[in-house]
This record gives C-alpha cells, structure tokens and sequence, in this order.
C-alpha cells in the first residue's frame, strides 16, 4: 500500500505564478461585490426562479438579488418539492456562489498528475488539447475508451457529448456506491424502482419504518417535510439503527439493532406476517406470487432465533409485526438510500421489499404512490453511434441485475485494461476521491489514463488527479437542462442564470458544445444556445422558454397516484406479479428469498465505523460554503460514552481513527454519547478535505471514505458496500 | 395591543439548523456568528434515551433586563413587546450581553448589540420572520399571544410545554410545546 499517495495534498490554484493573479481575482471577486446579469437593476429588489444544485433533490428556489448582489435563496411556493420551503443547505446557497475557493480559470496540469502545478489556459487551449487527446485516443483504442463519471443533472450535456463521441461508459456512483442495491432489490420484486426522489408517500402513512435511514438528518427536503406532517398526525414510527438518530429520538420504537444484522429482523418479522396471517390477503392473492415459498423460506427465521443476532428481543419483533400489519396497507417500510453497507444489500432490499408487499403498499395510499411526470420530449438528436465493443463496466454479465453502469467497474477496467482499456476519463460534479472506496484504486487507474478532465466549481480532491480542470459556473449563474420531475404532481422546472458567472468560469453546455464542435461533432450541438434548446424542448410538451422563466415551474393536471384512484397495477416482473419468491435470483443462483448471513464482527480494541449525513452539507460538496461552514465546520467521531470513559477520551478531545490495514485519519474531535452502541462509531461524511484549494475546510475533521479501503462487492448488481470497515481510537499525538 | 411570542413544536424540530442559515441571510449575521441556534438535550442511558431538540433565540422577555440595564436607551420594547435595538444609541458597552440569561445577544463588528428581532422588518409586512418561513417542519409559529384566538395562544394553551429558565423572572415569550396535552 502506497501510503505517499493517499496523504499527498493537493493543492490547486495554490501553486506556481498562477497563486498571484488567483489570488487577486478571487479578492476582487468576494470584497468588490459581484457582476450581476445585464438584464437586473443595479438598485432595488429583483427575484429569479431557478431550481437547486445543492444536492439531487433539485427543489424549486427563487434567488432574490438586492441593490445588485445575491441576497437570498427561497423555496418557489407553487413546488410540489419544498413547498416554499428550502433545506438549509438549499437556503444557505448563496454561499455556493461566494465560496471563496471556488475555481476560476481553466488550469492545466505542468508536472506529474497528483502534484497539482498548474498553468492556467484559455478556454480554447483547454478545449483544443481535450479534443487532441480525445481523437488520439479514438483512433488507437476506440470511442468506448474513454468513460464519463457524473453526478446530477448538469452532466447531461457531457453524457450527450461523450455519447455522441461513441463511448457507452457513462456512470454515476449514485447507483453502486448509493441506492443500486435498492433499486435492484425493488425491481426483482415489484419490477419498478422506488425512483429518485423516492415515490414514498410518508405524509399518509401510519406505520413508518425507517432502517438506517436518517431523515432529518439527511435532508430529502420533501421527505423530511412529509415526515414531520407524519409525526403530527400521529403516525407510528419504529427506527432501527445503531445509533440513536435524530428520527429515532421521534420514534415509538427505536431499535439500536447490531450492525449487520438487519436482514434477520426483517425476516423474523416476516415470519410473523406469514404465519399469523397478518398480511394483505386480497393484495396477494391478487397481484403476488410465490408466498408459500417464501413461508417455506422463513419458517425457522422466528423472532427467538432472531433475538440472538439482532439484540432486539423477541416478544417486541411480535408485537410490532402485528402493530404494524394493523395500519396495512399504510404501513411504509421506507426502503432508504445509500444502502450500501455490507454486501449483501440487494438481498436486504429485497427483503424491505417482500415486507411492504405484504402490506399491500405498494401503489397504496400511505405506502408507494406511483408517480407522474409531464410529457416533455427530448431534443431532436441525430443518432449516436453504436458501439460494437459495449460497456466495459459489467463484463461477462458478472452482476447480472446491474440495471445501471457501475463506476467501480469502470475503474477496475482502467486498471487492469480488461475486458477492453479505458485511457479517458471525464469526470463531471463527483468527487471520486470521496466517493468510490479504495482511494488506493482510483489514483491506480488514474495512473493509466492518457487523459484526465474534470468539471467542477470547486477545487475537490479529484480535480488534484486532472490534466485539465475546467471550471464550472455555479447554478446560480447557468441554464441547464430541463428538470422534467416524476413525483406526486407532474411539473417541469428551469435552471436559470440569477447572475452572470464569475471569472471565467463557463456553463456546463457551452463546453459540451465548444467541445463537440472542436471534436467535429457539431451535428450534435444544431442548437445555437441554450435559449433555443430548452425553448425546443419545452414547445414538444405546448410551453415555451419565455413562460416558464417568470415562474419557475409549470405544473400538469394532477393524475391519479394510487391504486384506488385508478391507476393500473402493473409489476413489469417477468410473471407480471409481485415476486414474493424470485425465480429470476434462483436462475442465476442467488438466494430467491433473502437469507441471514453472519457478517464479520469487530475484533477487541475495533469498532465498525459507521457513517452519514448532516443536514447542513452535501456529500463532500459544501465544507468550504461559508454559510454552510458557520454551521458545521468539522465531523466528530460518536463514541458510546461507558467506551469512551474506558479509553480516557471525553467530549471535546480528538483522536485519530486507524483502520485495519493501519490508515489512520484526521485528527477528529471526540462526541462521548449514550446515542450510540458499544460496538461501532460514527461520523458524518463529507470531511477531512486535503486539497490546498480548500483554504477553510482542509484538514478539518476525518474523512471515512479514507479508512474505507476495504469493500465487498454485492453480486447481484455491483455495489460497493463500505460498512465493513473497523477503526481504532487513539489519543492524537 | 399585540403581545408576540413565539411556539416551537419539539416534536417535530429536526435539528436541522435552517431556521440559522435563513437567519443568516436574511439579516445578513456576520460570518462566526449567530442570532438563533440549536439546543440539543439528551436524557437517560443507552438505549432508554429521550431528546429535546429546540430552536433558541432571543426570548423578547415582556420583563426583559437587557432594556433596563441599558445606559443609553437603545434597547427597547417595539410595538407588539419586541425587543429591539437602536444601532445609533448603542455604544457597544455589553451591559446587555452581561444581563441576558439566555446568552441571546452578541455584539456585531459594527459595534452594536445584535440579536434576533422576530425579522420585525418582515412581520410588518405580514409575512412570517424567515426562520418560521422557512422551516422544513412547520414547527414554529409566531404570533399574538394576547389574542385567544390566535395559532399561537391556542397551541400553548392546547399543549404541554414550557419557557426557558423561567426562574429568572424575564417573562420568556417563547414556548417550546412538548407534547399533546391530554387533560
Ligand atoms: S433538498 Fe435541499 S439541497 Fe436538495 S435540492 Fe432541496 S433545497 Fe436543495
Ligand atoms: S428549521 Fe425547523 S426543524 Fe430545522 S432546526 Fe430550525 S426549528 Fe428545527
Ligand atoms: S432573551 Fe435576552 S436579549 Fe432577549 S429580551 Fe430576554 S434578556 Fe433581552
């Protein structure tokens, strides 16, 4: 193990002559006020909608500018997502556009990658060199060689660039590092993904059962919304999670479940549901199949043999199995997101799945509503290209219920070059250094690149590793693609320019297209700006770029969403019905109803690190926001406190993690606490940043994607389960 | 004449500290520094916990000693009980900050006393201070606690909740509901 690599800083723009001109730039830019869109007055108040970037859930904002600077960010109160209402992240986005470390100039690599000397380019040097190495590496290897990494929807100009160009490796690690698994386990039984935003209809539920999900502390805005409605109302909650989250202190139950243990819960409740006949008789017996299977299945999973592995005692697995059978069909067993814990998490979905089957939740009102979407047609595109080689993700069809491109697999192609070699990777709003585990692997593959792109606002850890760092205006400063939103009510929204962008920084779809027509793809950009391709786009569905641009969404008839109302149920399974027993797992040999498997267990002097979300950052992405920086500037590790008295350490000391294979962290302050077992540790994700470009949130907090160097791979769909790591405390030094 | 206070639902409170990004902007806080913040109390061991999470600011105290204590008049009552303070009077002298309980007020780097001021500027207007505008749980609500009918007296009158340190005699106007009243 390369231990140089790992702890190597980066430092971006802090480097070589380019450190002068930067700095001054940036000066100018936060003290001198900011250039504002030609079309708004330098005095008075003056409101633009557009749709967040703070994290996926994209909700409608409207930005308001005073006397020529950025002032606020408000939820749009016709959004059937925030409901006027932004997460504090989404309300703290002034920051995004004022955060001081944001990128500026394009920058091209001077030295050995990794080392982060730069120069800075023009933008048609930076172009001119990406298309150069591009057509090389098209004529030596192919189209397909080069992948595209991107997360959100301002990567759609790159997808339909890299895709234009003939490559089919285009992935995001929201699907393996994130909710695959889920949408896997969901898919086998129901035929259907639960979708993003999830279609869960918390706010009707009456039995909502949350499994390490967090809400609250992630803030899904609508969720979170619909979550607090819930509690009103009145609804019960069961939380089981190791720790005592923020949901759990809600709760009626809290279940502070062993790690890894969650597929025998699940199955002892069923168990239950079966045998006492608790379930959705005329559901099942209506669009189900194969429960006799399953009962077979689960006959010895009862809650006394699951009481020994999960720690929760039997009598109460009973009592809430039929407790929560009594609320059916509004019984929601919320099938989470960043599910990737131990790598049995297809199975574990799978088995959330069967449960709400059983309820009948499924298109219920109160369970999983089915969403609706406005009819908004694509741009007219010619035809891509058709690649003979296909994708490289995936060979042999190893994880055959991969649905979606996984990016491990992209990596692990660019390092072994098998079954074909990658050479280039572009890499669009994703910190792979936060995000893929293994930091060791990815800086591997980085090493066989010809050549390395990446887009970004921000000076994260990956944008250390590039030959060209191209730097993106924030959302607040660009158009991007349509958000044409499947969810409760159909609505299609718009990104606009709230102030014209900083610097030389440049929207995502005019590099695609500056870059596509150096790339002799200009039949694919026919549009001459933006303007014109969303004014294309939104005519297909009868509106117009000029109406939507005061209002920030248009909105469709509300539809039916449930069952009752009139919707069909279908379950695009292969026997049309909800799979309660799945033939197509047993075809490839995998478990056709989930089984318990007993995942390794910390050694003495070990905890399993565990880890989430706050509500005030996103990922790795906000750190350095200085509004979003005021509220958390550092993640602290959770200890249970009866361990921490044992080890010396309280409240407020800091230590340093060491993992396993003996990768130690950040420093990282202590949080001696009763909210969590003895047998694990927690911290929030998103912290420990090395790069030099963060000037305010480098070498803050500890990063637990570094001390995740060891993954297993779930081999129904690909995912990278990173639950398995055990860390060490020691005093700091 | 209007009494304003403030109810802040515990149960649904999240925590998620919206209500102090939205502080900020709106009112411009400077940069380390906060007019609203969030208390976190936990109680009992594990796993029989119970948790308090609550949004706190000034309490806009109907007998508040932040305004007698003041050497120049610049605290003061506005219309409606709200706590204020006139930038031009203050000298920056901290008696205040000295006298407040609850640690509500924090002196700006232009050389006042700061704190929350229920967003006075918006609850003019008719609009909801941006704290309570913007919290994704719907948990507060601002309003006239003299009024019977209002949200406000009927929440505190219909639920279990309680005032910070009322042994200090201040008169808090912000209640923290805890809990369904049921008798
Ligand atoms: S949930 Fe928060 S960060 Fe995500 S889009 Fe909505 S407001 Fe923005
Ligand atoms: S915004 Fe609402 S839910 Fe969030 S911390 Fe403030 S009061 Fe609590
Ligand atoms: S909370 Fe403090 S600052 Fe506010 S009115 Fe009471 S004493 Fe004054």
């Amino acid at each position: 193990m390369n231990s140089i690599s790992r702890r190597r800083f980066l430092k971006i723009g802090a480097a070589t002559a380019g450190v002068a001109a930067t700095a001054g730039a940036l000066s100018k830019f936060t003290k001198q006020g900011v250039k504002i869109s030609s079309n708004i007055p330098e005095k008075g108040i003056y409101t633009i909608p557009t749709y967040c970037d703070l994290c996926f859930w994209k909700c409608n904002a409207i930005a308001t500018v005073r006397d020529g600077k950025l002032w606020k960010i408000e939820g749009n109160p016709i959004d059937p997502m925030s409901k006027g209402r932004l997460c504090p992240r989404g309300t703290g986005g002034v920051g995004s556009y004022y955060d001081p470390d944001r990128l500026l100039k394009p920058l091209m690599r001077k030295n050995n990658r990794g080392e982060e000397k730069w120069v800075e380019v023009t933008w048609d040097e930076a172009f001119t060199f990406i298309a150069d190495k591009m057509n090389k590496i098209k004529s030596e290897y192919g189209p397909e060689a080069v992948a595209l990494f991107s997360h959100g929807i301002g990567g759609n100009f790159f997808k339909h660039l890299l895709k234009a160009y003939g490559s089919p490796n285009l992935a995001a690690p929201s699907f393996a590092q994130c909710r695959g698994p889920r949408d896997a386990g969901f898919r086998l039984t129901f035929g259907e993904d639960v979708g993003s935003p999830e279609r869960t209809d918390i706010e009707n539920s009456k039995f909502l059962v949350l499994i390490g999900s967090h809400l609250g502390e992630n803030m899904h805005n609508t969720q979170v919304q619909e979550f607090a409605t819930a509690i009103e109302r009145g609804t019960k909650i069961l939380v089981v999670d190791p720790r005592h989250s923020v949901a759990a202190s809600k709760a009626d139950w809290w279940f502070p479940i062993k790690p890894g243990t969650d597929i025998a819960l699940i199955l002892a409740w069923l168990n239950v549901i079966v045998n006492e006949e608790l379930y959705d008789k005329d559901y099942i017996g209506k669009y189900a199949i194969g429960l006799d299977k399953l009962k077979q299945a689960v006959a010895n999973n009862t809650p006394e043999w699951a009481y020994p592995i999960t720690g929760i005692k039997a009598e109460v697995i009973r009592e809430t199995a039929r407790e929560m059978a009594r609320y059916k069909p509004a019984a929601l067993i919320h099938p989470g997101r960043h599910v990737t814990w131990y790598g049995d998490d297809s199975q574990r979905s799978r088995a959330i799945a069967i449960l709400n089957a059983l309820m009948g939740s499924w298109g219920r009102k109160g369970g999983f509503f089915s969403p609706v979407s406005l009819d908004i047609g694509a741009y007219p595109y010619p035809e891509y290209p058709h690649s003979e080689k296909g994708k490289v993700d995936n060979p042999d069809n190893k994880y055959p219920f991969a649905h979606e491109t996984i990016t491990t697999g992209i990596r692990e192609a660019t390092i072994s070059g098998k079954p074909y070699p990658i050479k280039g990777w572009f890499v669009y709003a994703t910190n792979l250094m936060f995000t893929l585990p293994n930091e060791e692997e990815t800086i591997k593959a980085i090493q066989n690149l010809d050549l390395m792109v990446v887009v970004e606002t921000l000076p994260s850890e990956i944008t250390g590793w590039a030959d060209v760092v191209l730097p993106e205006a924030t959302y607040l400063e660009r158009y991007d693609d349509l958000n044409v939103e499947f969810f409760k009510e159909p609505f299609v929204a718009i990104r606009q320019p709230v102030l014209e962008p900083a610097y030389e920084t440049k929207p995502g779809w005019w590099m695609a297209k500056k870059l596509g027509e150096k790339l002799g793809l200009e039949n694919y950009f026919p549009w001459k700006n933006i303007e014109e391709f969303l004014d294309t786009r939104l005519k297909t569905g009868g509106y117009s770029l000029e109406q939507i641009k005061k209002v920030g969404l248009i909105k469709g008839e509300r539809q039916p969403i449930y069952f009752d109302e009139g919707v069909t149920p279908e379950f695009p399974t292969p026997s049309g019905k909800i799979e309660l027993y799945s033939e197509q797992l047993a075809a490839y040999g995998f478990d056709p109803v989930p089984r318990y498997r007993k995942h390794e267990e910390p050694p003495t002097g070990y905890y399993r690190l565990l880890f989430g979300r706050s509500p005030v950052h996103s990922f790795g992405r906000t750190q350095s926001n200085p509004i979003l920086f005021d509220m958390m500037k550092e993640n602290e590790v959770w200890l249970n406190k009866f361990v921490a008295d044992k080890l010396d350490l309280k409240s407020g000391d800091y230590v340093v993690l060491v993992n396993h294979d003996g990768v130690r962290s950040n420093r990282v302050m202590v949080k001696a606490t009763e909210r969590i077992r003895q047998d694990c540790v927690y911290i929030v994700h998103g912290f420990g940043h090395t790069s030099k470009g963060f000037v305010r949130s480098r070498g803050l907090g500890a990063s637990d994607n570094q001390l995740v160097t060891k993954y297993k791979i779930d081999p129904i769909m690909g995912g990278t389960a990173q639950h398995l790591n055990f860390v060490s405390i020691e005093r700091e030094a | 004449m209007a009494r304003y206070g403030m109810a802040i639902d515990t149960t649904k409170c999240v925590g998620c500290m919206d209500c102090v990004v939205a502080c900020k902007t709106e009112n411009n806080v400077p940069e380390g520094l906060n007019r609203d913040w969030i208390q976190t109390i936990v109680n009992g061991e594990f796993p029989n916990l119970t948790m308090e999470i609550r949004s706190e600011r000034c309490n806009h105290c109907t007998n508040a000693p932040c305004v007698s204590c003041c050497p120049t008049g610049a605290s003061h009552y506005h219309d409606g009980g709200i706590v204020l303070v006139h930038h031009d009077l203050c000298t920056g002298c901290k008696a205040c900050v000295a006298s407040c309980p609850y640690d509500a007020r924090f002196i700006n780097p232009e050389g006042y006393a700061d704190k929350c001021t229920f967003c006075v500027h918006r609850v003019e207007e008719g609009k909801d201070p941006a704290c309570v505008s913007v919290c994704p749980t719907y948990c507060m609500t601002l309003g006239d606690l003299d009024d019977p009918n209002s949200e406000i007296s009927k929440l505190v009158k219909s639920k279990n909740n309680h005032t910070n340190l009322p042994e200090a005699g201040t008169i808090p106007n912000i209640y923290y509901l805890i809990g369904d009243n049921n008798d």
